[in-house]
């Protein structure tokens, strides 16, 4: 046996193709396996099941006069829900979607006009924009407004000026009645 | 090392163990030091202190923070009010974070200016880069733990960084908060991860010394140590010298923890973390500031971004503003190619050395800009100091040091020295 495993000083290696084909096909098979032992190091990271488990929030729309916002948390994010006016909405809609940084139109985001429903987080770098509450700067197109580096949103969420790439996005939600909704 | 005359226990660790020879050879008479340093080489033995003391002073910490998004605030208020100097302990501990940092630069610096990253001491350099960067995430982390407006937002801007990446971008983020946002999960990681990080930079600093022993300290000259002339041992020259470049140092650092505790500090992180309302403005650490800069310099109108995206077709402006602040960073990694001096040290280098005091200029200016809301004079300001800051290291330093002529070198490290005396 070990005089094949290590030939003689200056001898011919007559299987160095079988060799090599054992070294290599050992190596893979190593690397596959500590890849695939590391997933779970790496995977535990990602939120537990209790964290996914949360991820349904139930709200009711009754309190919410015209042209009033509430803020609600769901994933531990806040949501914007507001009420909006008639005038809002007009000012949403009239609005060419194709000249936008994020072309969207107002009914694309909206299941029912009056309710504007949207997770608050500026999609630039995550900060709350304002505007929910009364007396909040509102930006120049009245809808929203991040100082953290100075994004505006119009009336529909959609960012019209600054560093955010994206329109404030609409979490998954549905109207378990007239006045209630569910988010998640 | 003389075994002979060494005490018998000594001697009979030293048989077994070689480590009395170990440390000779390492700071002690048997290492050889150019004979010229100045006070500028001081900062190395500084920042290892300063290490020490972060890592004392953290572990004493640990033993009465309580890493929990409902207990967090007030278990480090617990620590300032209640425990037997904690106080002290936290103020030396936030302090000396900032202490690090001051060190650390003025480390780097010198090194710019000396070129101590020039051959052979390429990875030398480049180990240090290296340290920067885990110093970095170590301190965003424990600025992270108590809890404030200030921990929770720093968190959320900085990890949303990372939702710049194309296509795996929100993956990423989710998966560095284990949740849908910066919430219990993520401050238990990072507690974790600030444990741990301070001892992956001591490996680095083993690391750092190894590579510096091979070749042994740069000098003010920049040339080679020729002949035993030229150099005297670590001990008792330098270790001398570096003691009392603590006990200054010491008295800079002790000043601010006794004087001054939240000088370098934002008031907004004495107010508890509220996910639901965003600080009016947030601010980094001072020494996050200048890379901050950098970060919000590009905006969409940002000629430089213009450039780079091809007027962005490649990637939007965030995207853009994440790889230019951790190119800002990687690019000193290749400073050893960039400079293609045959010389080193700037002293020689007059054109060098203008353009190196420029770039401190600049990197202040960063950290002035950085700290400012980005609105109207400073967006402008920003865009152009970042502007410099890749021209000084893509540029400049590759043309002035291939084109200048350095001046005469002095024959030796001892000639200079002899000559300095006259
Ligand atoms: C590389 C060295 C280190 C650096 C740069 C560093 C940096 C920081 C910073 C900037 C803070 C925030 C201070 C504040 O605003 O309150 C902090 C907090 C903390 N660090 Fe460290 N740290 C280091 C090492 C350690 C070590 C080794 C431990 C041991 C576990 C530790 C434990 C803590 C704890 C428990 C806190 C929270 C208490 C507090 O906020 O005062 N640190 N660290
Ligand atoms: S986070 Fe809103 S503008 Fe940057």
């Amino acid at each position: 046996m070990s005089e094949t495993a290590t030939p003689e000083q200056g001898a011919e290696i007559d299987d160095q193709s079988k060799r090599d084909f054992l070294f290599i096909s050992t190596a893979a098979v190593g690397a596959v396996g500590t890849a695939i032992a590391a997933w779970p190091f790496i995977d535990q990271m990602n939120p537990a099941a209790d964290t996914l488990a949360l991820s349904t929030t139930e709200v009711s729309l009754e309190p919410i006069e015209e042209g009033q916002s509430i803020t609600v948390v769901w994933r531990g994010k806040p949501v914007f829900i507001r009420h909006r006016t008639a005038e809002e909405i007009a000012d949403a809609v009239a609005v060419q979607a194709n000249d936008l940084i994020d072309p969207q139109t107002d009914a694309d985001r909206v299941q029912k006009p009056e309710w504007l429903i949207m997770v608050g987080v500026c999609t630039h770098l995550g900060c709350i924009p304002l505007g929910n509450k009364a007396g909040e700067s509102r930006g120049d197109f009245g809808g929203w407004f991040c100082p953290c580096h100075g994004s505006h949103y119009d009336t529909s969420g959609r960012i019209r000026k600054g560093p955010a790439p994206k329109n404030l996005p609409v979490p998954e939600y549905s109207f378990l009645s007239d006045l209630k909704v569910k988010i998640g | 090392m003389d075994t002979n005359n060494m005490h018998p226990v000594m001697k009979w660790v030293e048989y077994r163990l070689p480590v009395f020879s170990f440390l000779d050879h390492s700071l002690g008479t048997q290492y050889p030091t150019p004979k010229n340093l100045n006070y500028w080489w001081n900062f190395g033995s500084l920042a290892g202190l300063v290490l020490v003391i972060m890592i004392a002073s953290g572990i004493v910490l640990a033993m009465h923070y309580t890493a929990h998004v409902d207990y967090a605030f007030d278990s480090v208020e617990r620590i300032m009010r209640d425990v037997n100097y904690g106080w002290l302990i936290r103020y030396i501990h936030m302090n000396g974070g900032s202490m690090f940092f001051i060190v650390v630069y003025i480390h780097m610096f010198r090194g710019l200016y000396f070129g101590s990253y020039q051959a052979p001491r390429e990875l030398l350099w480049m180990i240090g880069v290296f340290i920067l960067l885990a110093m970095m995430a170590t301190a965003f982390m424990g600025y992270v733990l108590p809890w404030g407006q200030m921990s929770f937002w720093g968190a959320t801007v900085i990890t949303n960084l990372f939702s710049a990446i194309p296509l795996v971008g929100d993956s990423i983020v989710t998966l560095l908060w284990g949740g849908f946002s910066v919430d219990n999960p993520t401050l238990n990681r990072f507690f974790s991860l600030h444990y741990l990080m301070p001892f992956v930079i001591v490996g680095l600093v083993v690391v750092h010394i190894w590579a510096l022993h091979v070749h042994g300290s740069n000098n003010p000259t920049g040339i080679d140590v020729k002949s035993e002339q030229d150099t005297i041992g670590f001990h008792p020259y330098f270790t001398t010298k570096d003691l009392f470049g603590m006990g200054l140092f010491m008295m800079f650092f002790m000043f601010f923890v006794f004087y001054a505790p939240n000088f370098f500090g934002e008031p907004d992180n004495y107010i508890p973390a509220n996910p639901l309302v965003t600080p009016a403005h947030i601010v980094p650490e001072w020494y996050f500031l200048p890379y901050y800069a950098i970060l919000r310099a590009f905006t969409g109108d940002f000629l430089v971004y213009q450039v780079i995206s091809l007027g962005g077709l490649l990637m939007d402006a965030k995207l853009a503003g994440v790889l230019a602040m951790f190119a800002s960073i990687l690019l000193l990694l290749f400073m050893p190619w960039l400079d293609g001096a045959k010389v080193r040290s700037c002293s020689f280098r007059p054109i060098m050395a203008m353009a190196f005091w420029i770039f401190v200029l600049d990197c202040l200016v960063l950290g002035y800009i950085g700290g400012k809301p980005a609105e109207g004079n400073f967006i402008t300001i920003g865009q152009w100091a970042t502007f410099y800051y890749f021209a000084h290291l893509l540029v400049i330093v590759p043309l002035v040091s291939r084109l200048e002529r350095p001046r005469q070198l002095p024959d030796s490290i001892n000639a200079s020295v002899l000559k300095a005396a006259e």
